[in-house]
């Protein structure tokens, strides 16, 4: 029988929600490396035995965790990431010159098909590789090198590449999302970029329309349909037809615009996720009532999903990473929040439950599928 | 052997007790116990000091014999009471809250 496994960063430790193809009945591990913040694990779809996971510290810096037996036993890997050449400057928060400097991966995205080579998305922005299980890093400059570096500028999070989609249909073609520099692609294995940010309107920037400088906070992509991508941007929901070349806003009836994580139904290439909540500055739901938003239509109509989640008085938040989805016939759809509740719903949308309510506040959250 | 005690986090990490000892050539300076308990324990490369720049991480702070040695220079000698063992090299996590 199939079973599913989250991997849940947190940040105070990770944990580990393990159930069978029912999810009703759920075995907790953890926490594992207590006291650290664990911004994200993730398993290779190529061997999910192998997992990785970014633990980093205010204090002690980072840390590369990897598990080769489903999370029973971790072992550090490597942790030096060091920038290609003189790394130079971006602007900060001021819009005056800053040195490039790395403070913590916020994202691990195994390859699709070779469980040693992973991705590591880092503060301050850029793309590192490695291709021994973790061992060294080695950036791919040509992100942070391509022209407009020196002009981008970090989100209210930091500078940091959360975002890294794997293209099942050309080993090439990889995307990325910078907060608040936008949207990349490259088309040749990471050694060469573009912005991909037409159609992107930002206000809070001097040109609304510039190729770079949106706060790109979450890029969903379906691997049978990867030339359409699925954007939630610090405001407005966002859809792509041409593999990021343009962006047309698909908010539609949403409440709000506003919100970080975006994920697509895991059989159903139109159907769309996202958690609204208030604005910029309130990053809580609406009305206090957690509500995730779904539609059936690839974005503009939207349907509120609220069975199972609290209707009143929650002021929690979902971060960028903290939603995924299984792939089991009936799909099951994840999300975790800055209250420490990890959510369920193992009928797309229609109904929720908590797996746990008190967990540190949630980073992120991933799912496997076990067969 | 100078006598080193490190933090919980990174006694867990290098799953170590809380005092831990390691030989240093003298003249025994901070930059040269960190080499030698980075060398003993590779784990904790990058925890205490920055590995390219060999920085101290801002929240680390160095303490022997009562005094704040975390901003001295790292290759003056520390001080005799650590060189013979009779006092230990604290590496402290910075009381900052979290």
């Amino acid at each position: 029988m199939s079973s599913v496994r989250a991997l849940v960063g947190t940040r105070k430790g990770a944990f580990i929600l393990e159930a069978d193809g029912k999810r009703d009945r759920w075995d907790v591990r953890g926490p594992y490396f207590a006291g650290w913040e664990l911004y994200h694990l993730k398993g290779s779809p190529a061997d999910p035995q192998r997992l990785y996971a970014s633990q980093s510290s205010s204090w002690f810096g980072q840390l590369v965790q990897r598990s080769d037996d489903g999370g029973q036993t971790w072992s550090p890997v490597g942790n030096q990431f060091d920038y290609d050449g003189v790394p130079g400057t971006h602007q900060w928060y001021d819009g005056t010159p800053h040195p490039w400097a790395f403070a913590r991966v916020w994202h691990l995205e195994p390859s699709l098909g070779d469980p040693d080579t992973v991705y590591a998305g880092v503060e301050d922005a850029a793309l590192f590789r490695s291709s021994d299980g973790g061992q060294t890093w080695h950036e791919l400059s040509g992100l942070r090198g391509h022209g407009s570096g020196p002009h981008w500028q970090p989100g209210a999070g930091g500078m940091c590449l959360h975002t890294v989609i794997l293209d099942p249909s050309d080993a090439q073609r990889i995307f990325v999302a910078i907060s608040a520099a936008g949207a990349f692609r490259s088309d040749d294995g990471g050694r060469t970029w573009q912005p991909i940010n037409r159609g992107l309107h930002s206000e809070g920037i001097p040109d609304p329309h510039a190729e770079v400088g949106h706060c790109v906070h979450r890029i969903a992509m379906h691997r049978a349909r990867p030339h359409v991508l699925y954007m939630q941007k610090h405001w407005d929901v966002m859809r792509s037809d041409d593999g990021g070349d343009s962006w047309r806003e698909v908010s539609g009836n949403l409440p709000s615009d506003f919100g970080f994580p975006i994920d697509v139904h895991a059989h159903e290439p139109d159907t769309v996720y996202v958690v609204p909540i208030k604005s910029d500055s309130e990053h809580f739901p609406p009305e206090g009532k957690l509500r995730v938003y779904r539609s059936r239509s690839g974005g503009n109509e939207w349907e509120a999903l609220t069975n199972g989640l609290p209707q009143r008085d929650c002021y929690v938040n979902v971060l960028r990473d903290a939603m995924a989805v299984d792939s089991l016939d009936d799909c099951g759809i994840y999300f975790g929040t800055t209250g420490g509740q990890v959510y369920v719903s193992p009928d797309a949308g229609d109904t929720w439950s908590p797996i746990v309510r008190d967990l540190p506040p949630v980073l992120s959250v991933e799912v496997q599928t076990l067969t | 052997m100078i006598r080193v005690v490190l933090p919980a986090h990174l006694r867990k990490l290098a799953g170590v007790e809380r005092e831990v000892e390691v030989a240093v050539d003298a003249p025994v300076t901070p930059r040269r116990l960190l080499d030698a308990l980075e060398a003993r324990y590779p784990v904790l490369r990058g925890t205490i000091r920055d590995q390219s720049t060999l920085q101290r991480r801002p929240f680390v702070r160095f303490f022997a014999c009562q005094e704040d040695l975390s901003h001295d220079d790292p290759d003056a000698p520390l001080p005799a009471a650590v060189t013979r063992g009779e006092e230990p090299f604290l590496i402290v996590g910075a009381m900052a809250g979290g």
